[in-house]
């Protein structure tokens, strides 16, 4: 039933064989820069008591970033990475375990590797494989990171345990939930929801009277491993035993139903297109709804939550000189609650960029796929159809953005009972980073339009930013070459009177030309 | 150029990508109302010439018309007078047929109700379906059925049937019959010898992107050999010395030939001489016209 499992292996390696290094590096990357930096942020212990008190008593931060059991810099970095790298790790293991189990059947070439020597579940078993081992070298990664930052060796073991445990599990959940539907996009919307639910799960556990909660999310085991302070080794044989118990049903879903079928049956659907679906823009709607619905959705929980935030910090600030001095020291002058605000913001930015390109490197995927020459060889140019897909990746992640900025405002004008002043404030911080994020979405196009082949350079160029905002100043960048990133010339202040608009004009300018050079540089190429 | 342009004219198509010349000085004349064969082994150029007259590759040299347009810079108001059906198919996974059809439809500028509706009932095809869960086959008719029921004058038809069944050939082959009673003009590249037969009135064959043959079907049978076994009254001499005369075989009286065409009145000329007992000629048949071309190694002058 597995025979031809090691072929197929060597196959998935091949087609990853640059998207999975990139995954590991950003995965054992973020984790192991923490302990340094910490060790520089807090080089007192009565500075990492005092963050360490100050973090236990922000329900609002530990909802997002899980909750805090030690003092020391290992504890201190384990409550700041374990439960978002692991949230991270998990996506790895969703989106792999779709991509070479039911994106392979529907896309068909499941079906002609299906007629040599390959078993029935050799997809599903390789694609496992491949995945738990991802999970072993992030551990191994996070482990030698942490260990040579000088943290304890037992509790450095245990921390890369419990990420690769939730990757482990949330690859059964994927397994699963690849042999329920036909479409891959539905199966890895499954997975996502339920780490999704998961993540809102040990949230609610990790901050509210009812900590059992976190007990029952596969996201909460990480921090309740607690490396550094007494781990407990027996949490990672719990996951272990879950992601079995998983995998078990999902081999034996995959034995009960036909290659390409799913376990849930599909649906028809209408025989005739409604009046709308007439052009290229209907058609990228179409497309692209349900991930701008999700993005959208996922930004303004994202802002709800930072609102939140914001509240909390104002008091723990109360209650903590020592944190005030480190966050001025960070932040420079302002208010300290509309720096921590617009610093989320400038998170949501670069989340922003990603949606930006993938909504944009659309028009690639469908020109790759065959299925822009038949809209291209009707009445519509090229022009109409590029743009369609661009004014989505320029407009949804502006909603996107605007609903964040809505949900934070009306949650923190709630708190502080300024709902008419803090609302247009933080739409103004949120949509701030437009700019920025329609300069990525006009890099992605330019690409297309000149060299398509080098589409993923969109990626990369997006990540460099990303490094750049986070270690820039660590690495002692020089500015010219943190100017590169637009995300450098976004304000990081809510005042409106403080921010410089000339930067943002520019930044404008760039994704125009951009888009300019894109959309000429596909009018002249070959198509297809 | 004749007063009335041909919808489709290409003379001295040239295109590389790269290193690959994939196409190589390609004539194609394809004339008003007619059903134009586009024959050619995998590879020699069909879709790329396609692709070409859809403005979707830019050709790097030769002189190119489309209905009387520049293919590339006019692309955008020819294509609501073309219809074009790709050799691979693929459909939106979440979009079903009937919506692909009317989308497609309207893009060109015009669908046929009536029409939409008798195709998908002769097709025998589920317009409700997903794209996703379609059969190539299945694929192939929601295109199919896009192109035929818009209302366009010419149709490009990239070899259309490669995932019908029979059953669903002979429907298509009526409807391109149809197609042509009602004036349009159609460029079919096909492989299937038995399609083109019944459907094409002229025939183009390329091979490493250029055109080898083109001509109605009668003048190319007339371009291939014809074989002949003859028992004649006394052992004949000097056959081999006639020109066009091919893979000649005598035993005593017993004679086995290929002929050219143009070289069977001297043969049976000299057959008469020698008296002739019994004679059998095997015309050509298309496949062995095809074989020819496709497996030769020199392309030869192109017929006109």
């Amino acid at each position: 039933m597995i025979t031809g499992t090691w072929p197929l292996i060597r196959l998935a390696l091949r087609r990853d064989r640059i998207r999975l290094p990139i995954w590991l590096v950003l995965l054992v990357l973020i984790p192991s820069v923490t302990p340094p930096s910490f060790a520089a942020l807090f080089p007192t212990d009565a500075a990492r008591a005092s963050y360490a008190a100050g973090l236990a008593a922000n329900p609002a931060l530990v909802s997002i970033q899980g909750p805090i059991y030690g003092t020391d810099l290992g504890a201190l970095s384990a409550a700041r990475v374990l439960t978002i790298s692991a949230v991270l790790v998990a996506l790895l293991s969703v989106l792999t375990v779709i991509r070479h189990t039911r994106a392979e059947e529907e896309a068909g070439r499941r079906e002609l590797l299906g007629a040599t020597v390959v078993g029935r579940h050799a997809g599903l078993a390789a694609a496992l494989t491949i995945v738990v081992g991802c999970d072993v070298l992030v551990a191994a990664g996070v482990t030698a990171g942490f260990v040579g930052a000088g943290l304890p060796f037992a509790g450095s073991v245990a921390a890369g345990l419990a990420l690769a445990s939730a990757g482990v599990v949330f690859a059964a959940v994927a397994a699963v939930a690849a042999q329920l539907t036909e479409s891959p996009r539905a199966a890895t919307g499954i997975g996502l929801a339920a780490l999704g639910a998961t993540y809102v799960l040990r949230a609610a556990g990790d901050t509210g009277s009812a900590p059992w909660l976190s007990w029952v999310s596969p996201l909460g085991w990480p921090a309740l491993v607690r490396p550094f302070t007494g781990e407990r080794w027996w949490v990672l044989a719990l996951a272990v035993a879950v992601a079995v118990a998983l995998g078990a049903v999902a081999f034996a879903l995959s034995a009960r139903r036909d290659l390409a079928a799913g376990v849930l049956p599909a649906r028809l659907g209408p025989a005739a297109a409604s009046p709308a679906l007439g052009g290229p823009l209907a058609l990228a709607w179409r497309l692209q709804r349900g991930g701008l619905l999700g993005w959208t959705a996922g930004f303004v929980l994202a802002g709800a939550a930072f609102g939140g935030v914001a509240q909390g910090i104002e008091a723990l600030l109360e209650s903590s000189p020592d944190t005030i001095e480190l966050l001025r020291q960070l932040a420079g002058g302002g208010d300290l609650v509309d720096v921590f605000l617009a610093a989320e913001f400038g998170i949501l930015g670069l989340l922003a960029s990603a949606f930006a390109i993938t909504a944009t490197l659309r028009l690639r995927s469908e020109e790759t796929d065959g299925r822009a020459e038949v809209v291209l060889s009707t009445a519509v140019g090229r022009v109409r159809w590029a743009s369609s897909h661009l004014l989505v990746a320029l407009l949804g992640p502006t909603l996107a953005l605007l609903g964040a900025g809505v949900a934070a405002g009306l949650v923190r004008g709630v708190a502080v009972g300024d709902v008419a002043g803090q609302v247009p404030r933080l739409v103004g911080g949120a949509l701030a980073q437009v700019p920025a994020v329609w300069v990525l979405a006009g890099l992605a196009l330019a690409l297309f339009g000149v060299l398509p082949q080098w589409v993923v350079g969109a990626w990369g160029v997006l990540v460099t930013f990303l490094l750049f905002g986070q270690f820039g100043r660590l690495l002692q960048l020089p500015q010219w070459v943190l100017n590169l990133s637009p995300f450098t010339h976004l304000p990081r202040t809510l005042d409106g009177g403080d921010i410089a608009v000339a930067p943002l004009l520019w930044l404008l300018v760039v994704a125009a030309a951009l888009v300019t050079v894109g959309l000429v540089g596909f009018r002249r190429r070959d198509a297809g | 150029m004749t007063v009335a342009e041909s919808p489709i004219a290409v003379s001295g198509l040239t295109k590389s990508y790269g290193p690959t010349r994939a196409l190589d000085g390609l004539d194609l004349e394809v004339s008003a109302g007619e059903v134009h064969g586009f024959l050619g082994p995998n590879g020699s150029g069909k879709s790329t010439t396609i692709r070409v007259l859809l403005g979707l590759l830019r050709a790097d040299g030769g002189h190119t018309r489309l209905l009387g347009g520049d293919p590339w810079r006019d692309a955008t108001t020819l294509h609501r007078r073309l219809a074009y059906v790709p050799g691979d198919v693929t459909l939106w996974p979440n979009l079903t047929g009937g919506e692909v059809i009317d989308m497609l439809g309207r893009m060109r500028g015009g669908l046929d109700r009536a029409r939409r509706a008798a195709l998908l009932e002769r097709f025998d095809l589920d317009p409700r379906k997903k794209g996703r869960t379609y059969s190539k086959g299945n694929r192939q008719k929601v295109a199919l059925v896009a192109a035929l029921a818009s209302d366009v004058e010419l149709l490009l038809l990239d070899e259309p049937t490669s995932g019908l069944d029979p059953l669903m050939e002979e429907v298509f082959r009526s409807c391109v019959a149809e197609e042509r009673r009602r004036g349009r003009t159609v460029l079919l590249s096909s492989h299937v010898l038995a399609e083109v037969e019944a459907l094409c009135d002229r025939v183009s064959i390329i091979r490493d992107g250029r055109t080898v043959e083109s001509g109605s079907l009668t003048d190319l049978r007339h371009l291939t050999r014809t074989s002949i076994t003859a028992e004649l009254a006394s052992p004949p001499a000097g056959l081999d010395a006639l020109p066009g005369v091919h893979d000649l075989a005598v035993e005593g009286s017993r004679v086995r030939c290929e002929v050219d065409a143009e070289a069977l009145d001297g043969l049976l000329r000299r057959f008469t001489d020698h008296g002739v007992r019994s004679l059998v000629c095997r015309p050509p048949t298309l496949e062995q016209l095809f074989l020819r071309h496709y497996a030769q190694a020199e392309p030869e002058p192109a017929f006109r």
